[in-house]
């Protein structure tokens, strides 16, 4: 087998549409024709050969939580659905990293906000919807009421070829993975060879990215320490409202939208975090979603991801007539 | 050595001594008699929201929460405490890093937890 540059093994194309990230998941060596040896290969090495897919990262739809600064409540949701049945290209699944829901101390009502949002997640078309939790679903009970709607805060499974990793960092109330689910990741990570495709997905940013707003998880070095074993590591994540891009060795690590309100660069603002002012012309601006495609293109010489957001778009809302169309319900 | 070196020498080093850890950017120590600022804890603010430090000068920050689990976390000073519901954490502190800081509540604690800071500066 012609010798192929492993961390190019798996190319992931996102975009970010507003609602989110599409990712097209790809293998490099398609183009060079040596895609029929190596995928065996790897199928032999990593138990399964990686095929073509695409998959969307969603984040931070905050369901039940409803302005200032964006008063649209699960609009920009509802629009990443559309976006999401619309795509010439049906992903496999979606990602979503976390806050699904708004908080609150009225369990009755945080029900009510967590069916809401399987009421919306179930309309897209996709097989398989997976997620995480963010402080705001999990912070205050210590999970309990997510596991009874979306299951554990923490596993792993293998689609096609790619394992995917999902992390908990919210469910210690701080800001933290915890030593138990360190433990777990090394075992679950041990029996897959250096070369494997892992995508971790997971709701606050591994690093730190700016600890005085919050976004940092604590012990991020040490879930670093056992990611950089490996030479295909994608990770994905929410909570900062907003896309970036962070590379940490051979690891990217890339933020999503969110699909209620934005955050600003964090770069030269100095003092306590604010959101992006609500732009009643453009009440979409900043949302979005990210795709990733496995479609047999490749790239060669590019990073082991490559990640395109889309912005999302107010298709039907554009203009003063949508403008009137969102606020039909006139705001305050 | 006089008597006044003596002491002054007696003095210095029972301060090294009581000299428990040192940070880079803070040094914490284990002493009595140094300033005491209360600070308060409550959904979803700090009071008072800004506090002024001195280089060099140990002071005692007596953290307290009035209703739910707080943190109180700072980076550039080390700090990273628990404020348990209804409860009091002290935390002894040098900073040795001018500037100004936001401090954050890092214990989830409810709708506006994101906004819930202070500001120490260091001068």
């Amino acid at each position: 087998m012609k010798q192929t540059d492993r961390r190019s093994f798996l190319k992931i194309a996102a975009s970010s549409v507003g609602i989110g990230l599409l990712y097209s998941a790809y293998p490099a060596a398609l183009s060079a024709g040596e895609a029929g040896g190596l995928f065996s290969a790897l199928g032999r090495a990593n138990g399964e050969k990686p095929s073509p897919f695409s998959f969307v990262q969603l984040s931070d739809a905050h369901v039940g939580f409803n302005g200032p600064p964006d008063p649209l409540g699960t609009k920009a949701f509802e629009r990443a659905v559309d976006m999401i049945n619309a795509l010439p290209q049906r992903p496999d699944l979606v990602l979503f990293t976390g806050d699904l829901t708004h908080d609150t101390e009225d369990r009755d009502v945080h029900v009510q906000r967590m069916k809401q949002f399987q009421e919306i997640s179930k309309r897209i078309n996709v097989p398989l919807i997976k997620c995480v939790p963010g402080e705001h679903d999990a912070g205050l009970d210590s999970g309990g009421l997510y596991r009874e709607f979306f299951g554990e805060t923490h596993y792993s499974f293998d689609h096609r070829g790619v394992h995917f990793v999902a992390l908990d960092n919210v469910t210690r109330a701080k800001p933290e993975v915890g030593s138990e689910q360190l433990a777990w990741l090394k075992k679950d990570l041990a029996r897959f060879p250096k070369t494997a495709p892992i995508v971790v997905f997971t709701h606050r940013p591994l690093f730190d990215l700016r600890p005085d707003w919050e976004w940092f998880t604590s012990d991020g070095d040490d879930v670093m320490n056992v990611l950089s074993a490996y030479d295909n590591v994608t990770v994905l994540y929410g909570h900062i409202h907003r896309d970036d891009e962070h590379q940490i060795g051979a690891v990217h690590h890339y933020a999503s939208r969110s699909l209620i309100f934005a955050f600003p660069d964090p770069t030269g603002v100095a003092g306590p975090r604010k959101t992006v002012p609500f732009d009643k012309e453009h009440p979409f601006k900043n949302l979005g979603i990210r795709t990733v495609s496995f479609n047999g293109k490749s790239e060669p010489g590019a990073t082991s991801l490559s990640i395109e957001d889309v912005e999302l778009t107010a298709r039907e809302f554009q203009g003063i007539n949508g403008v009137h169309q969102l606020f039909r319900n006139p705001l305050v | 050595m006089s008597r006044t070196k003596s002491f002054i020498v007696a003095t210095a080093t029972t301060l090294c001594l009581s000299v428990s850890l040192l940070v880079s950017g803070t040094r914490r120590v284990h002493a009595e008699n140094v300033p005491v600022i209360d600070i308060t804890a409550k959904r979803f603010a700090f009071s008072p929201d800004k506090i002024t430090l001195k280089k060099g000068q140990t002071v005692k920050l007596r953290l307290h929460s009035e209703d739910v689990t707080h943190g109180f976390f700072l980076r550039p000073l080390k700090l990273d405490e628990e404020i348990p519901a209804g409860q009091t954490t002290e935390v002894t502190v040098t900073p040795e890093t001018a500037g100004t800081f936001t401090t954050i509540c890092d214990h989830f604690c409810g709708a506006n937890h994101g906004n819930m800071n202070m500001t120490i500066v260091v001068e």
